[in-house]
């Protein structure tokens, strides 16, 4: 390899399969010192995503296992919500506009798919901001952004904002569905139910989120090391990354050490990106959020501030939207999977009833859920 | 949902402040609202639903790149020198 990066390194580089045994190896060798199992949460789905595909689990040795966190934005909006894109979708004059996964993610009425063959105008953008394009070449309609993602898609939900509120555009409202990291990560250690000991010392060590850490940095995790005692390697979602950053945690654990690291250096400071935060700070407030499969975590959503009222869907058309919440399907225990307590297969649908092609529960909706990524990749399990 | 991809600056329109970047081979447009650092022709940048996120750091990842080089090639050594020990009849014993 010469000294010039070229984007050719940047895929191969950490998908390399000889690099991927050599830290296999070297895991091996460490993991035989640990004396115990180590559970180590990926908080993303991406994360879970690339473990499944690239077979991770069968390369580690027995002692390292994965808990599968709730990592997907579109896994895990409750059916309430997805209700209320339904139905903002069947209103008149309007656009609904949201991001391309969120597709076939059934509610109780029916998926964005269905609206659309009851002849709503639902649309899925490449980006937010394609809003505006939209929005111009439709005057006389409005223009509802469905907004859905944690950190790594809000700034992009504020920069839209930003835009129409600088371009006076007046036909563009927004429906907020941003949820953030942080407290949902406490929430799986620390859960407030009557099964608190069970759950709580599932997760050993966390791998941290890639690219919600580019935006809000590695400082997020902080409380976990130093409160939680559960230490934090933020990880890429190369296979390469994923290996490194598990063998930085278990060398954390053989040196008695309980720290927060970065093993994606290239792209995750401290910081984190400045810019995107202060406009996430600008535009939104902490709320409650109710993810699917976990249940009510507090301040774990975003909400547009009240100054930004006129573009909020939900302030407009509140008459339209659903209030009851919508409770998760018995079978489902996509909530023990989360926690770490079952896994996909220990589910009494999986792969019967519960197929990606009909999702029952949040783990089955999109493909970087944990029962979607084992139906698609578990025969590579060991 | 998050999968970005990395991506390099092909050009930058300063006035729309967006900028044309190449992700293996597919060129596309990106907003470069949301990049806190300054940027040239030739970065690299995370490119995710139209916008660009964060700079790649290339000293970083040339050095992660190199560190796995030398981790492998130190294997292979232990590698051979375990063949070594292992064979009887080879000339270097
Ligand atoms: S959408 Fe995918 S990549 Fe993004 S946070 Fe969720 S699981 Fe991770
Ligand atoms: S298989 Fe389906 S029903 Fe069962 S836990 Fe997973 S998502 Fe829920």
């Amino acid at each position: 390899m010469n000294d010039e990066l070229e984007l050719k390194d940047l895929y191969d580089g950490f998908r390399d399969a000889d690099t991927i045994k050599a830290f296999a190896k070297i895991i091996e060798e460490d993991a035989k010192k640990l004396g115990k199992t180590i559970n180590i949460m990926e908080v993303c789905g991406g994360h879970t995503h690339t473990i499944m595909k690239y077979g991770i689990p069968q390369l580690l040795p027995d002692n390292i296992n994965f808990i599968h966190g709730p990592g997907c934005p579109v896994c895990i909006m409750p059916k309430e919500r997805i209700d209320s894109a339904y139905i903002l979708s069947l209103q008149e004059d309007v656009i609904l506009v949201t991001l391309g996964d969120m597709i076939k993610v059934p509610g109780s009425k029916g998926s964005l798919q269905d609206a659309r063959a009851k002849g709503a105008d639902v649309r899925f953008v490449y980006s937010p901001l394609d809003c505006i394009k939209i929005a111009k070449e439709n005057p006389s309609k409005k223009v509802i952004f469905f907004a859905i993602g944690f950190e790594t898609t809000t700034p992009m939900t504020c920069s839209l904002l930003e835009a129409v509120v600088k371009q006076e555009i007046n036909n563009v409202y927004f429906h907020i569905n941003h949820v953030t990291v942080p407290e949902v990560m406490k929430e799986l250690i620390d859960s407030r139910d009557e099964h608190v000991d069970s759950y709580n010392n599932r997760i050993d060590a966390f791998l941290g989120p890639s690219h919600v850490s580019v935006i809000s940095g590695s400082k997020i995790y902080e409380q976990f090391p130093e409160h939680y005692k559960r230490p934090v390697v933020v990880a890429g979602f190369e296979p390469v990354d994923v290996m490194q950053a598990i063998s930085m945690l278990v060398k954390q654990f053989i040196e008695n050490r309980c720290e927060l690291e970065i093993e994606y250096k290239r792209l995750v400071s401290y910081d984190g990106n400045k810019r995107a935060q202060e406009m996430m700070d600008k535009y939104f407030k902490k709320v409650m959020f109710k993810w699917r499969g976990l249940g009510n975590i507090p301040t774990s959503g975003l909400e547009l501030k009240d100054e930004y009222n006129k573009y909020n869907a939900k302030e407009i058309y509140k008459d339209v939207l659903p209030i009851e919440e919508i409770e998760d399907h018995k079978l489902c225990i996509c909530g023990d999977i989360l926690r770490g307590i079952a896994n996909p297969p220990d589910c009494t649908v999986f792969g019967t009833a519960c197929k990606p092609t009909k999702p029952i529960g949040s783990c089955m909706v999109s493909s970087e859920g944990a029962c979607a990524a084992y139906y698609k990749y578990g025969n590579l399990l060991k | 949902m998050c999968l970005s991809i990395p991506s390099k600056i092909k050009s930058i329109d300063s006035e729309m402040n967006t900028c044309i970047v190449d992700t293996m081979g597919v060129e596309r447009g990106a907003s470069l609202d949301l990049i806190d650092q300054d940027v040239v022709v030739g970065d690299y940048v995370l490119l995710h639903i139209g916008f660009a996120m964060n700079k790649i750091d290339e000293e970083d990842a040339m050095e992660s790149l190199k560190v796995y080089r030398e981790i492998i090639d130190k294997m292979e050594e232990e590698d051979r020198l375990a063949a070594i020990a292992e064979s009887e009849n080879c000339p270097n014993r």
